[in-house]
């Protein structure tokens, strides 16, 4: 029971960020109160935008602070050794060039999380260990059409004339190629909110998964699952003028904030709702699991050389260990030893007669 | 800091692409938000007004795909306007007799908010001094 805890809590926390925004947007719309409208569409995410920013250079750079003396070996792949035995060279790199192909084909196919396997207990009892590919799958959907949705927001950001501009124009022609409805359907949008989903599904429904799971995990998921529900509601259903709001960005991006109350004025409450949540979500991103957007070039089993057996590692910082060895014990305990009738190395005649010479110096 | 030269380069490529947005815009000047131009012979002469602005602004674009799928697929050619009157669904003929000025009308918010409309894959915009097309 207490594992729908988290669950609960983050959907009271999303759904009153949710209900809050678009309350406040609506009733500011309602009176007219541009400063509520500026406050959740251009305060609130400069801010948010700032502390993304900032927040992620400060952990990264805290995490650069770490040393990390020794290569981390990963048992993936067959580490190079004897010439007979042929090495991995991605799985475990050895060259810098291995390092660096084995950190693009993580950050760009996710090749950890195809590893992932389930382990079953069939009749007999037997144990089964299958290939589960159901994270893999959904983490790339949802990351490229993130990716996609990303760019092609830049269409509020550039002007007609720029190469991005022209760049995002193909971009979206191939994302609505189905041209399907007015305004058209991009599938990035579905693909997102559909991934984002079944991510969260796959929480819900997968005891093991459903055990560690908390409110950290949960939030992040629901707050992309309303945010690009908000963005899909806004683009064919509760529709906001789209010229009001790219006004209204450009002058935010400007720092031209003459008359910006009457631009606000003039855009629906929707666009409040999805800015103010995607706001959340940018602030949230340096203080969250999310920063594995940086964490995961920082990555030691990603990032380092796989060459423990090549080269013996010392580590850096070791000092000099003051060290008792078994010659300098006996010759401290050699008489009490003799006495015990322990067994000595050495005897005491023979000590005796390597002695004598120091002692005529 | 460890590995700061390969570190520093990439928080300077992320700022970089996320900060893009200010770092392309700053400074500048905001483009004046476009208006479409009703400035044509037709609605000038106009007593009343046969579309409501607000309501074709928002939703112009669905209103066409429904007049195509009319047309097309059901060879349904009329629909009655907000007046009662009935109207050809006809982009080309009903809706640009009036709106003659596609550079300034169509062309001026589409551009700027980067939409691209597959209207004209199809159908071609009326010559000016010419007959029907």
């Amino acid at each position: 029971m207490n594992v729908w805890i988290s669950l609960i809590a983050s959907l009271i926390v999303v759904g009153g960020l949710v209900v809050g925004s678009a309350g406040l947007a609506g009733l500011a719309q309602y009176t007219q109160t541009s400063g509520v409208l500026l406050l959740l569409g251009v305060v609130v995410p400069m801010l948010a935008f700032a502390t993304f920013i900032v927040g992620v250079i400060l952990q990264v750079v805290k995490w650069g602070r770490r040393p990390v003396p020794f290569p981390i070996a990963t048992v993936a792949g067959q580490g190079k050794t004897l010439p007979w035995i042929k090495a991995d060279y991605f799985d475990a790199p050895y060259t810098k060039l291995g390092v660096v192909g084995r950190m693009a084909m993580e950050v760009l196919f996710f090749r950890s999380l195809f590893r992932n396997t389930k382990m079953e207990l069939h009749q007999g009892p037997k144990v089964v260990y299958g290939w589960q590919m159901w994270l893999w799958v959904f983490a790339l959907a949802f990351h490229y059409s993130f990716l996609t949705v990303f760019i092609r927001h830049f269409r509020f950001f550039t002007e007609d004339g720029t190469v991005a501009f022209q760049a995002v124009k193909i971009l979206e022609s191939l994302d609505g190629f189905l041209q399907l409805g007015l305004p058209g359907v991009l599938i990035s949008g579905f693909v997102l909110l559909g991934a984002a989903t079944m991510l969260l599904l796959r929480r819900l429904t997968n005891a093991q998964v459903r055990y560690v799971s908390l409110l950290q995990d949960y939030f992040p998921l629901l707050l992309i699952i309303s945010i690009a529900a908000s963005g899909i509601l806004m683009r064919h259903v509760i529709k906001v003028d789209i010229v009001a709001v790219k006004d209204l960005i450009l002058s935010m991006l400007n720092l031209n904030f003459a008359g910006m109350g009457d631009k606000a004025l003039a855009i629906g409450w929707m666009f409040y709702l999805h800015i103010f949540l995607v706001s959340v979500l940018l602030a949230y991103i340096p203080v969250s699991k999310l920063m594995h957007m940086g964490g995961i070039f920082l990555s030691p089993t990603r990032n380092l050389l796989c060459n423990t057996r090549e080269f013996r590692h010392i580590n850096p910082w070791n000092y000099p260990v003051k060290v008792h060895t078994y010659e300098h014990y006996e010759d401290e305990f050699r008489e009490k030893m003799i006495e015990a009738g322990l067994p000595v190395d050495k005897p005491m005649s023979e000590t005796q007669e390597a002695a004598a010479p120091e002692e005529k110096e | 800091m460890y590995d700061s030269g390969k570190i520093i380069t990439g928080l300077v490529i992320f700022v970089a692409l996320f900060a893009s947005p200010f770092i392309l815009n700053v400074g500048g000047v905001a483009p004046a938000a476009p208006q479409p131009s009703l400035d044509t012979p037709a609605i000038k002469d106009m007593e009343t007004p046969v579309c409501v602005r607000d309501n074709m602004q928002q939703n112009h674009m669905q209103v066409l795909d429904l007049w195509r799928d009319s047309v097309v697929r059901k060879a349904n050619r009329t629909a009655p306007g907000i007046n009662g009157q009935l109207y050809e669904m006809s982009l080309s003929n009903t809706c640009m007799d009036c709106h003659s000025n596609k550079a300034e009308f169509c062309d001026r918010c589409h551009t700027y908010a980067a939409v691209d409309p597959y209207c004209w894959d199809c159908h071609v915009e009326p010559p000016k001094e010419g007959t029907e097309s």
